[in-house]
């Protein structure tokens, strides 16, 4: 699987582990109930590590744990719940989080020009054929009226 | 910024820069792009109808309906000309103004709509925003910057605050829609404690002025009175403040039934003081990052300065004799006009509340033919009001005969603002999918059944808003009288509410009692009327008697009668 990073289509190396899966070597993500109920053992890890949030997580919650996480994934079930965008400004405003925030699940393409204004530098669309049209929406306004991430 | 305009002629309303050029043309170009891809097939319904009303097309009953952004309320004749030109070429020959000042088309076609879109960008107008789940267009008192009891001009603020909200990516996918309102005059004519955040500009203790704060009000089906969720907010802290507010709704207001989704319902349901510490503490955090400096908002007043008023506008004396000697005249003068700061001049409402046409309609003819009077009279500058009237803001005394004798000739003079045909009124079902009511059509019939000027200007001050469903597009539950559309069992019902008021002293009308049948709506009004002309004290207005006496005195005679 492809996704943009940072404006560039690259390969997926993340690998998704389930709440009741078995831990497994390479870069995984797990949910926020998971890493805030294994966060020991998860810290032992061989390899990247990431977390899973969802509309209704509160970045807060890891706002000491950040500098453990690679990568930090937004899951969106529905294009139409915003608070993941808050969550993305939080999580690089507030808790000033470096590592990747990526965009998941049921976001629109034509939302990722505000995605990446709020601080997600990669998507992962559902469909592999909305990558090069994924691309070009973030380049859909040159100039901007408020302030935000970015 | 101040362009000159036809020699003399100047205009002080906010003037695009190339950031905000653009902005709206890049806009169209992705909203093109986006009605393309749908008409191809490749985004979705769901996806399409999220991105087609944030560019103020609702898919209604006949035809797509398309809202277009009125920036409180200020336009200018360039524009008016514009709207003018899509309602012939893209509509049905008119156009019709909302209760939040702004413009709707009820017939274009969905595919003509980025064109539609791109015309309105080359006068510095869009629809971004005037629908969906994000920050819609603010409002503000349709005399700001004119009348005799303002604080401080809030258009300056409002243009701030249209910037900020305008493609802002944190908050365009909320909960429900949100709603700003600024005031800065004594006398609350933006309905700001019916908004999810009114503004009041006012002065502290020190002189220094700044905004009062409301949060939490709102109308349709649960109306609510705002409350102050901060006295006194410096100016320099105004979009951190509403920032902090937006982010804390954003995050915690409900998402799992669209009926309780809008802010009045956190604010509610956290209780004020619960929901105004999550302010606070969200606020403090960011309120150094996001400060307006004394310069922004000085460049901003700059571009709304005072015309070039004639100091010696009120040596005519031609005024006191036309009214002297025209009883019709005088009589249009002391209803649809009102004092203006600057001595010899007047601010002119022209009602679109004429017998005979939808309230709040105007046919390209007459959008042209006031554009002309804008540039002659106005300054080249008219105004929208949330009563579904329009205003010439700045008209010189001497001027105000010729102009009501044109004004007469194209049916905007009609003496009814303030009263009880200067109705507020949704398109009902005629066009919006959501109604239960023919409300153009009761509308209609209350004002033949109210055609004896002299009845109607011997009632005075009354305020009838209808709505054809429980979303309230016309405020009926803050009407002097209220009339909402309910259906019961595919018949349609009118439920009466009196005692409602959006001003100073907001109130949410009582009940009177149970529905009334379609045909008995206007027989109610006008015996309603009747029991005020009755029983009312000296002087004493229609609202005035309605909080003394209550609604029983009304109720005896309306049930008495069917």
């Amino acid at each position: 699987m492809q996704l943009i990073k940072d404006r560039h289509i690259i390969d997926d190396t993340w690998r998704y582990l389930a709440d009741d899966a078995a831990p497994i070597d390479g870069d995984i993500t797990v949910s926020l109930a998971r890493w805030l109920n294994d966060k020991a053992q998860l810290l032992g890890h061989q390899g990247k590590l990431g977390v899973r949030i969802g509309p209704s997580d509160s970045a807060a919650d890891l706002a000491d744990d950040l500098a453990h996480l690679q990568l930090i994934e937004l899951d969106f079930p529905d294009f139409a719940d915003g608070r993941l965008f808050s969550q993305a400004w939080l999580l690089r405003c507030r808790y000033h989080y470096a590592g990747e925030i990526r965009a998941t699940g049921h976001y629109m393409s034509d939302q990722v020009f505000y995605l990446s204004r709020v601080g997600v530098n990669a998507f992962k669309p559902e469909q592999a054929g909305h990558l090069a049209v994924e691309l070009s929406h973030l380049n859909d306004f040159t100039v901007q009226y408020q302030k935000s991430v970015n | 910024m101040i362009f000159r305009l036809q020699g003399t002629k100047t205009l002080t309303m906010y003037q695009y820069n190339d950031t905000d050029q653009t902005l709206v043309d890049e806009r169209v170009a992705q909203f093109r792009r986006q009605t393309e891809q749908f008409l191809k097939g490749e985004i979705t319904d769901d996806q399409f109808r999220a991105l087609r009303l944030r560019n103020g097309l609702y898919i209604q009953t006949h035809a797509p309906m398309l809202r277009i952004a009125v920036p409180y309320g200020l336009l200018s004749s360039r524009q008016l000309r514009k709207i003018a030109h899509i309602a012939r070429h893209y509509d049905k020959n008119y156009c019709h103004f909302t209760t939040r000042q702004n413009i709707q088309f009820n017939w274009p076609k969905l595919e003509q709509v980025p064109d539609i879109l791109a015309e309105l960008a080359d006068v510095q107008m869009h629809a971004i925003q005037t629908s969906g789940n994000c920050i819609r267009n603010t409002t503000a008192d349709h005399l700001a910057g004119i009348c005799i009891d303002e604080i401080e001009d809030p258009r300056p603020y409002c243009e701030i605050i249209r910037q900020w909200s305008t493609l802002h990516p944190e908050f365009d996918y909320l909960p429900r829609k949100f709603k700003i309102a600024v005031s800065g005059a004594l006398h609350d004519r933006a309905a700001t404690q019916f908004h999810d955040i009114g503004l009041h500009l006012v002065n502290n203790d020190a002189g220094e002025t700044g905004f009062r704060v409301l949060v939490g009000g709102g109308l349709g089906r649960t109306p609510i009175i705002g409350q102050v969720i901060k006295p006194y907010l410096e100016k320099k802290h105004l979009l951190s403040y509403l920032e902090a507010i937006l982010r804390i709704y954003n995050l915690f207001g409900r998402r799992d039934n669209k009926y309780k989704a809008r802010i009045k319902i956190l604010v509610k349901e956290s209780g004020l003081d619960n929901f105004a510490d999550l302010v606070e503490q969200e606020w403090l955090l960011t309120r150094d990052a996001q400060e307006l400096s004394a310069e922004r908002i000085q460049a901003m007043k700059m571009q709304f300065v005072a015309f070039d008023y004639d100091a010696d506008a009120g040596q005519d004396h031609s005024f006191a004799q036309y009214q002297q000697d025209q009883p019709k005249f005088a009589t249009w003068i002391r209803h649809n006009t009102v004092a203006h700061k600057m001595a010899g001049y007047r601010a002119v409402f022209l009602s679109l509340k004429a017998p005979d046409v939808p309230p709040g309609d105007m046919t390209d003819a007459q959008l042209d033919a006031v554009a002309d009077l804008a540039d002659r009279y106005s300054f080249g500058q008219l105004r929208t009001t949330h009563r579904q009237n329009l205003i010439f803001a700045d008209v010189k005394q001497a001027d105000l005969y010729p102009l009501w004798q044109q004004l007469d000739a194209l049916k905007l003079a009609t003496p009814n603002i303030g009263t009880a045909t200067d109705i507020i009124c949704c398109p009902g079902l005629d066009f919006c999918s959501l109604a239960n009511a023919s409300s153009i059509g009761i509308a209609k019939e209350i004002n033949e059944a109210l055609d004896d000027m002299d009845y109607l200007h011997d009632i005075g001050d009354v305020k009838i808003n209808m709505s054809g469903c429980m979303n309230g597009c016309a405020h009926q539950s803050v009407g002097h009288i209220g009339i909402l559309g309910v259906d019961k069992k595919g018949t349609e019902w009118y439920q009466l509410t009196l005692g409602g008021s959006s001003e100073n002293e907001a109130a949410i009308g009582d009940r009177l009692g149970p529905a009334v049948a379609k045909h008995e709506v206007t027989q109610a009004i006008t015996t309603i009327l009747d029991v005020y002309v009755k029983q009312r004290l000296d002087g004493e207005s229609f609202l005035d008697m309605v909080k003394r006496v209550g609604i029983d005195p009304f109720k005896e005679q309306v049930y008495a009668t069917h």
